[in-house]
């Protein structure tokens, strides 16, 4: 029982960090109908800006009392920052090949993924750099288990941004127009909806999710590398996939759920933590070949 | 993406007409002219390389040709835009290096692996392709992505079978009978690899000509237009895809094959997206999908910039920093950077060809049209209202 709970702790905190990530993959292929293979790489940016902010103000060494404000700050600019990097990559990269055949945006997309890449190591270099780990720590004692404080709060932080993110569709103007954009394009714009705002905003909001997840993610594991987005890219987009891609609570579902299948694989099995990414890309194939609507996705319509 | 509709197609069948029929006339034997000076030099290239440094570097260079050759395939004829093709490459590798080294002390011949790797290399292809190939485009890629993260990791971590991290060493190479003095062994000496790989690359190079403008190859370049319309004129949309993804992954069975027995060793690592995939589909858009000529030419460019350029560039810009001697540009390390680079530039090459010219530095004439004024398939989306 201890270890059970401990194991789904670990996966429900991996999983909201891959969830934070597919939600982004979820949208962008809900609005546009793009696998943006460069949001992996984007995830790994919003950590390293976070890294940025939090040494810029200081916080390495902060108390709680300037701890918490701080962290908001660093939270806000590396989530709007990396929105607007997300915005700029849209912008330049995919909107001038809305209209081409379909191999040219997912090719743009796989070079931009590269583009990102390329300029992190650059700037970072080959190796794993440490982030600090700004999280409480300490354990919560349940009596049959205990489990990380951290991990409460990783995940109760990510359940928070996804709840606000679910209201911020259902609820607001921006979302309604998100949701129109999806569903057809054309009868949206004759609506009257900038679908150029509305698609910018979209990689804004997917862009700063995936921040928020690279921050936590520096937080829980302490380092940080510049190609960490591949991998983590991959696994997030089974995640959409799993949950129904284009369905932004599938995505969410997918993420914790592949989370819990690759601790629990590493757990209960010897050996099987370096069989875990082989059985998450075989449940990415299996998934799109036998049920490509995933848990929760409504068919798209193939064009 | 207005296009006048039916100009396209009989201009295109006169062109292929044209071009099978220059091949044979007065005016055609004119032309093969640079071709028959090109394969002379080739062929006299080692003898004029003293101590063959340059002979070794155009033999590696060779079975990254008959990679980008074996992609021009999938993505550039039939369309399918495949992010795993290492997996193919490691599976032809490693089907030769279980079958020819100590591992198991089998040792069968280089030249019946040669053929068989392909096929194996093909078998994989077809069990990918069948259940996946009727997803869409965009599904396949990530599909195919994830299987070529799959095969380097089954690789690594099956450790009986493929000797894990470390690999397989000692693998068999190549022997002939002896002719002419030479014992036959090829050994470490690149200059019979040289000629093996030439031979290999003509006979793939013909292959593929013929494939491409058999009724096959026209197949392919119709579902890449419009794979509505394809099908309605009675092709059978699924076979003649699994025929290129198979087609496809064959050739990098050949290159896995060469490869393994060129380098005596396979480790996983030499097979991940970022070395092989990546690199080879860059080899592809640069040189201009769907036309031969252009995916060698790109091939080779990509294979130049990779292990010449960023190794020799540093030493050109620390000594040219040097030589200016302004110190702050001394302070850049430029150098470095540039090394480091092989990731920003290939990001750069993929997306700088998709937005300024799609059809890649030299042209399939028939890809440029289709790229430019878009396929078919959109304008049956535009009629639809879907754009």
């Amino acid at each position: 029982m201890r270890f059970f709970v401990e194991q789904l702790t670990f996966g429900l905190t991996d999983g909201a960090i891959y969830a934070l990530i597919a939600l982004g993959y979820t949208m962008v292929y809900g609005i546009i109908e793009l696998i943006n293979f460069a949001h992996g790489d984007i995830y790994t940016v919003g950590g390293f800006l976070g890294l940025t902010a939090i040494s810029l103000l200081g916080l390495e060494h902060a108390s709680p009392v300037v701890l918490i404000p701080g962290l908001v700050v660093v939270f806000a600019v590396a989530m709007a920052v990396n929105g607007l990097i997300g915005v700029t990559i849209e912008r330049v990269a995919y909107r001038p090949l809305r209209n081409a055949p379909r191999l040219a945006p997912l090719i743009t997309a796989v070079g931009m993924s590269f583009v990102l890449e390329g300029i992190i190591f650059l700037i970072k270099g080959p190796n794993d750099v440490s982030y600090p780990n700004l999280l409480p720590s300490g354990n919560l004692n349940l009596g049959f288990a205990s489990i990380g404080v951290a991990n409460v709060v990783i995940i109760l932080l990510a359940l928070g941004l996804m709840v606000a993110l679910n209201a911020f569709i259902q609820r607001t103007r921006i979302g309604r127009a998100m949701r129109a954009t999806a569903q057809d394009r054309d009868a949206a714009r004759l609506m009257g909806i900038n679908i150029n705002r509305t698609i910018a905003i979209t990689f804004f909001i997917g862009s700063a999710l995936a921040a928020a997840g690279g921050i936590i993610n520096g937080f829980y594991f302490q380092t940080i590398r510049f190609d960490q987005g591949f991998r983590a890219g991959l696994i997030a987009f089974t995640a959409a996939v799993f949950g129904g891609i284009g369905n932004v609570v599938g995505a969410a579902i997918g993420g914790f759920a592949i989370g819990i299948i690759i601790d629990f694989i590493g757990g209960y099995f010897q050996g099987g933590a370096q069989w875990s990414d082989v059985v998450v890309f075989s449940i990415l194939i299996g998934t799109l070949v036998f049920r490509p609507t995933g848990l929760l996705g409504t068919r798209t319509q193939e064009r | 993406m207005k296009r006048p509709s039916g100009q396209r197609q009989p201009g295109f069948l006169e062109r292929a007409r044209s071009f099978e029929l220059r091949g044979w006339g007065a005016a055609g034997r004119a032309r093969n002219v640079p071709y028959l000076l090109l394969g002379i030099a080739l062929i006299l290239f080692p003898i004029l390389d003293s101590d063959s440094s340059q002979v070794n570097v155009a033999a590696d260079a060779g079975h990254w040709i008959l990679l980008a050759l074996g992609l021009n395939i999938v993505v550039g004829y039939a369309g399918l835009l495949d992010l795993g093709y290492a997996a193919f490459f490691a599976i032809g590798s490693y089907a030769f290096a279980i079958l020819a080294s100590g591992q198991f002390h089998i040792h069968i011949s280089f030249w019946i692996l040669l053929p068989v790797s392909a096929f194996i290399a093909a078998l994989f292809g077809v069990l990918l392709g069948a259940p996946t190939l009727r997803l869409r485009g965009d599904y396949l890629a990530i599909v195919t992505l994830g299987f070529g993260e799959i095969v380097p990791r089954v690789f690594r971590n099956a450790t009986p079978i493929t000797g894990g991290v470390n690999g397989i060493v000692g693998i068999d190479q190549p022997r002939l009978p002896p002719i002419l003095g030479w014992d036959g062994k090829f050994g470490f000496n690149p200059v019979p690899y040289y000629y093996l790989i030439l031979a290999i690359l003509i006979l793939s190079i013909f292959l593929i000509n013929n494939l491409r403008n058999s009724r096959l190859g026209r197949a392919w370049m119709a579902i890449r237009e419009d794979e509505v319309a394809a099908s309605a004129t009675g092709i059978n949309t699924v076979t003649t895809k699994l025929l290129a993804f198979a087609l496809g992954a064959s050739f990098s069975g050949f290159a896995g094959t060469y490869y393994a027995s060129k380098l005596f060793l396979v480790v996983p690592e030499s097979f991940s997206f970022q070395a092989v995939s990546v690199v080879v589909l860059v080899m592809v858009v640069l040189g201009g999908m769907g036309n031969m000529r252009g995916v060698i030419v790109g091939a080779i460019l990509i294979y130049t910039i990779q292990t010449y350029l960023l190794i020799q560039l540093p030493g050109w810009i620390d000594s040219a920093t040097a030589a200016l001697n302004i110190d702050w540009l001394t302070k850049l390390d430029l150098g470095h950077y540039a090394q480091q680079s092989n990731y920003l530039i290939f990001g750069l090459i993929l997306v700088g060809i998709m937005l300024l010219r799609p059809q890649g530095l030299i042209p399939s004439a028939q890809r440029k049209v289709e790229l430019e004024l878009g396929t078919s398939e959109d304008s049956l989306a535009e009629l639809q209202g879907q754009v």
